[in-house]
């Protein structure tokens, strides 16, 4: 059970180098003065979600991620960046005045729940079980997680109408 | 491959999206950390559903991922009208509802 085989090793490896990227680039999301390059270093901890999902074995799950947020919700906030911002470039206000706050909160947040983490979940292991059929997942929607759906899909209508509503000029 | 691993990374992307939360005054600055906070949920939702061999993690991560789209929609689309009424979308500024 302990043996690491050949495929675990080169998993831990690349799951070690994706989420160091995504660490980075989420890092460079919070502190990064330019509001392109926040959206841009999103995009990589995006695709770096994907990857992950793809370790996980979820493919469709990180199939529907690159499309939906790589695809579409990347470009809503870059026009939401162009909109609101006419210059592209270095900022100098981009944070509250009690930023400094955030640090601790954020490591005091990190500590506990890594503490937790760590004595709850020790040494469980994942095992590398079978890929996720997408025809399984579409019966899982479809059939007990059908009413979700449904309201989901009428939350979707509601966002669409009102972004509609809120954005037009009249 | 540990269950821990995928955990820890969703805490980190968790925490460092609360700080940006907290320390960024731009909206769409907020809304993108609220990003890092969904996708971080995400993870963690699809590692437990690999743990339990359960399909339902999957689909809530489906459910997030359509979720937080409307959300960016509606909330970009709130952050165009505040810019467009008050040429600014510092959230500071935003102190009408304050008692």
């Amino acid at each position: 059970m302990l043996g690491a085989t050949d495929l675990n090793v080169a998993q831990n490896i690349g799951f070690g180098i994706i989420a160091a990227l995504m660490i980075v680039a989420a890092v460079n999301v919070v502190r990064s003065s330019n509001v392109v390059h926040a959206a841009l270093s999103l995009v990589a901890v995006m695709a770096g979600a994907a990857a992950q999902y793809l370790l996980l074995a979820a493919e469709f799950v990180a199939v529907t991620q690159v499309l939906v947020y790589i695809g579409a919700v990347m470009i809503l906030f870059l026009f939401g960046v162009m909109l609101t911002r006419a210059r592209v470039g270095r900022e100098t206000d981009l944070n509250n005045k009690s930023w400094l706050l955030g640090i601790p909160v954020a490591l005091l947040m990190l500590g506990i729940m890594a503490y937790v983490l760590i004595d709850g979940f020790g040494d469980d292991r994942l095992e590398p079980a079978a890929q996720v059929s997408t025809a399984a997942l579409s019966d899982s929607i479809f059939k007990p997680f059908l009413l979700p759906f449904w309201a989901l899909s009428f939350v979707l209508l509601a966002a669409v109408i009102g972004a509609i509503v809120l954005a037009r000029k009249d | 491959m540990l269950i821990n691993e995928f955990l820890l990374l969703g805490a980190v992307l968790f925490c460092i999206g609360v700080y940006g939360v907290i320390a960024r005054k731009n909206a769409v600055m907020v809304l993108m950390s609220i990003e890092l906070i969904l996708n971080s949920v995400n993870i963690n939702l699809l590692a437990f559903s690999q743990l339990h061999n359960n399909l339902d993690g999957n689909v809530f991560a489906l459910y997030i991922i359509a979720v937080a789209a409307a959300e960016v929609g509606v909330g970009l689309a709130m952050v165009l009208l505040i810019y467009r009424n008050r040429r600014s979308i510092s959230l500071d500024e935003l102190s009408e509802m304050k008692g």
